[in-house]
């Protein structure tokens, strides 16, 4: 039972990494009704600009705001750049750019800063949060601040009228330009707004896995997997959705013997697939009712 | 029943005339790649060759995604167990390599079939979750102990480790890897030709019907989950083959061979190609054998992102593929004879 | 009067089609301008070339600017409020968040509020069902919304496209009424699209009859509606 109790425990916490990164992945498909596969690369990408600053000597204080400024800015920039100009190509396209996308941006990191693995420390130091805690300070960080991002989020689509707009877009972009909205833009906001929480899921991420241009490989994985679990419309949904992927993917590990560590990801995955065979929208996700 | 822009009316038209300019580049075409070994180097062969294998794994794929319009991003996975079933026969059960190809693709068939069955309920990125899963799997259940002794597990199985090279029949004076690749025109070319009839059958056109507009394919009597599960288990079947002749070719296989990224590589070569055109796998596969290639060259450390950089170039300048490209090339040279 | 909208030879037309040949019209400042024909005449079209949602030629001035080159986001923002045919409800936002998106492109310290209680009192059910989905609203009430939607950006020219269509004749009454009031009270003016043309020719000051792209007919709406051989020919009552 005390193991029991410990796997759920540990589960939750690495799946405080996942929900982190499904969010990212919620607010991209908001914009693009897609999985950007390059995402987890981009988020690296913020991680090592982070790193590089504060092996520059910049505090933590600073680096963080200047981190996700940066990754709000190259999220916007890209959606420009390469996005947009193909906006309305076949989906199919549009997963090759991405791959694309991964594939430059993968090898820009590992010409820039190398392959090697880097320590990044964390912001919010290290050990258990108190003697005998099973979560340490960093854990608990990490969790909190994926509450605070999905409180943000949840909050700005709520209440404010960008966010509205936001949500107009995604919902009904022929609608929305009706009604004055510039949608192309509201795109690449969205992609600026997912990149900057890819930053901080990949700056929170990072001093538990160490940094290097795979880091979010299959993590991303675990993000989207995530997501599709709790309902890619639904921020709330995907946090949960984390969260019982890191869950499950412990107790896998632990209680199924053949399974062990090589297995973790696969089983993970297929446990997924199967609720989704069972419930294609996701646990709270809307269903979207298609018109013929 | 629905009509498709690149097929249909191909499937349907009248007997045509039995030279067309299709025919003709055809066999120019197969002309070129018979003789094309014996005018280049052993290394350009074994290169020709992969390319070969690519573009049979990607007519699968097309068959999957162009004709009945599901997606896949975990055609890796058939490739590999083709792959293996070919390397395990031969090597464990003394088996004529050329008779392992029916096996590897009958197997994958049911495979596929299998794989669809769940697929069935999920669509669009669902779909392409679940296969990726499947993907990400695949070198993991190669590596499992518990059949470390057909699969060989991390170590992988060497094919051919007696006689090194697969035979050349008939006692023909070529080269093992000139036979290899002639091996894989042969089939590649068969291949085609069955991908092309089955489009062109009552199934194919089944198959796009449920591409085009299910709920009208529904109503028109069209059993949906029967071609989508049967499109799953052809596609696999083709990319099975494909995985097969690698096996033959490489005479190797390691799970690491067969990660994800395999299937990223063919979806990228199905795009590149053009999504439901067949022969566009060729264009396809030359892209991702030689374009990586081609950008080490450029730029050693920067490789991946020539590779990036070149893929975002050709979706800009032709987003639906090489298909795509020549349908648009011909329509406009079809306009300015026939004045609009 | 001045003309608010100018149209000059608009064409326009899906891939091969061409479905406009070439139309000359005008809309009158504050006055209301119906638009009838038979189905597939290019009514709908016609709306949408004139805020940028399809390809056009021609010159299209709106309060003496050229728009005809701009996007429809920007046409929306000089004061065009289209109402599409098949209303384009956001059915999955709220009654209320609807209308405040109508309001989208105003600064966000104006009256927003104060219009969608003003709103609330043209449409009372609108304001029972404030916060239901929109996409489970009743045609009619969509309907309303719709044109509610459309006075909160509170628009120099109205675009309906058969504000009828669907609804019982009690409640197209109502539409007619309001539409009515709006355009005295508001001075807003519009183009308005309808297959019930006795409807829209009591309601307008002057029509035109399209037919495949062309204009046919075009005269004041109190003489159209008169004219015995028009109506027996080309709106059948
Ligand atoms: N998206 C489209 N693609 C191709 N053709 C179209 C499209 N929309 C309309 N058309 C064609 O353009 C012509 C004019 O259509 P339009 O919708 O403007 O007619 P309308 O006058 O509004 O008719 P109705 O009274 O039935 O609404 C029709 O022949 C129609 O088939
Ligand atoms: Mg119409």
């Amino acid at each position: 039972m005390d193991l029991f109790l410990q796997q759920i425990v540990s589960g939750f916490a690495t799946g405080g990494i996942y929900a982190c990164m499904a969010l990212s992945v919620v607010m991209i498909y908001q914009a693009i009704h897609h999985l950007n596969f390059a995402q987890g690369e981009m988020a690296t990408f913020s991680t090592f600009i982070a790193w590089q600053l504060l092996a520059w000597g910049l505090p933590y204080f600073a680096v963080i705001p200047l981190a996700i400024g940066l990754s709000f800015i190259g999220g916007f920039i890209v959606e420009r750049v390469v996005f947009k100009p193909i906006e309305n190509a076949p989906v199919l396209s549009h997963i090759v750019i991405f791959i694309a996308l991964f594939a430059i941006f993968n090898s820009a990191m590992g010409f820039i800063w190398d392959f090697s693995i880097k320590p990044v420390p964390s912001a919010f130091g290290e050990g258990p949060l108190y003697e005998g805690s099973l979560l340490s300070k960093h854990q608990t960080g990490m969790i909190s601040v994926t509450m605070f991002v999905l409180v943000l989020l949840w909050a700005f689509f709520r209440f404010t009228r960008v966010g509205l707009a936001m949500r107009a877009a995604a919902a009904n972009p022929q609608s929305a330009r009706l009604v004055g909205i510039r949608v192309s833009f509201m795109t690449a906001l969205g992609w600026g707004m997912a990149s900057a929480i890819g930053a901080v899921a990949g700056i929170l991420i990072a001093p538990v896995v160490f940094l290097e241009p795979n880091m979010m490989l299959s993590i991303l994985l675990y993000g989207f997997a995530g997501a599709v679990l709790g309902g890619l419309t639904s921020p709330l949904g995907a946090v949960i959705g984390g969260f019982i992927v890191g869950i499950v993917e412990n107790l896998a590990g632990t209680y199924i013997p053949v399974v062990g560590g090589e297995l973790k990801l696969p089983i993970a995955l297929f446990l997924i697939v199967v609720v989704l065979v069972v419930k294609p929208e996701g646990l709270l996700g809307r269903r979207v009712v298609q018109r013929v | 029943m629905a009509t498709s822009e690149t097929y249909a009316a191909g499937a349907a038209s009248a007997p045509k005339p039995f030279i067309t300019a299709e025919r003709v580049v055809y066999l120019l075409l197969f002309i070129g790649l018979v003789a094309l070994p014996f005018f280049s180097k052993g290394f350009f062969v074994f290169q020709m060759t992969k390319l070969l294998i690519y573009a049979i794994a990607i007519i699968g794929l097309n068959l999957l995604t162009g004709i009945n319009g599901q997606f896949s991003l975990g055609h890796g996975a058939f490739y590999a167990v083709g792959a293996y079933t070919t390397a395990i026969m031969v090597e464990m059960m003394g088996v004529n390599y050329m008779l392992t190809l029916p096996v590897a693709g009958l197997i994958c068939f049911v495979f596929g079939f299998l794989f669809g069955l769940p697929a069935l309920r999920l669509d669009g990125i669902y779909l392409a979750l679940a296969t990726f899963a499947l993907a990400i799997a695949m070198p993991q259940f190669l590596k499992l102990s518990t059949i470390e002794h057909l699969t060989g597990g991390v170590q992988g199985v060497i094919v051919f480790s007696e006689t090194f090279d697969p035979e050349v029949p008939f006692g023909l004076p070529l080269d093992p890897g000139v036979w290899t690749y002639l091996f894989t025109l042969f089939v590649g070319v068969f291949l085609f030709w069955l991908a092309r009839n089955i489009v062109a059958s009552r199934t194919g056109r089944a198959m796009m019907a449920i591409r085009d507009n299910p709920i009208a394919a529904r109503s028109m009597g069209v059993n949906i989950a029967l071609y989508k599960t049967l499109a799953f288990g052809l596609s696999a079947l083709f990319t099975g083959v494909a995985g097969a002749l690698s096996a033959i070719a490489v005479k190797f296989v390691a799970p690491d061979s067969f990660t994800f990224a395999l299937s990223i590589v063919l979806l990228v070569g199905l795009v590149v190609g053009g999504v439901g055109w067949l022969p566009g796998a060729l264009i396809g596969a030359a892209f991702i054998v030689f374009v990586p290639n081609f950008a080490e060259e450029i730029s050693k450390g920067l490789s991946g992102a020539v590779f990036g950089f070149f893929l975002i170039l050709v979706i800009y300048l032709a987003p639906q593929g090489a298909g795509g490209l020549l349908r648009a090339g011909v329509g406009r040279v079809k306009r300015l004879l026939g004045g609009r | 009067m001045s003309a608010i909208l100018e149209v000059k030879g608009l064409e326009a037309s899906y891939g091969q089609l061409q479905v406009l040949r070439g139309l000359d019209f005008e809309v009158a400042k504050g006055g209301v301008t119906a638009l009838l024909g038979a189905n597939g005449a290019g009514k709908t079209t016609t709306l949408r070339a004139i805020c940028g949602m399809i390809r056009r030629k021609g010159e299209i001035t709106f309060d003496g600017q050229r728009i005809e080159k701009l996007g429809t986001e920007d046409v929306v923002r000089l004061g065009v409020a289209h109402i599409p045919e098949g209303r384009g409800t956001f059915g999955t936002l709220t009654t209320e968040e609807n209308l405040q998106l109508g309001a989208m492109t105003r600064p966000n310290n104006s009256d927003i509020q104060a219009d969608i209680e003003r709103c609330y009192g043209f449409f009372p059910r609108l304001k029972e069902r404030r916060n239901q989905q929109a996409g489970t609203l009743s045609g009619g009430e969509q309907q309303m919304l719709a044109i509610a939607r459309a006075l909160m950006l509170r628009p120099k020219l109205m675009l309906l496209d058969e504000p009828s269509f669907g609804l019982a004749p009690l409640i197209v009454r109502q539409i007619f009424d309001i539409l009515a009031d709006v355009k005295r009270e508001a001075g807003v003016s519009m183009l308005i699209v309808e297959q019930n043309a006795s409807l829209a020719l009591e309601l307008a000051d002057h029509a035109y009859l399209i037919e495949t792209g062309s204009i046919v007919i075009s005269g004041e709406a109190k003489a159209i509606r008169e004219d015995e051989s028009v109506r027996a020919s080309y709106l059948g009552y």
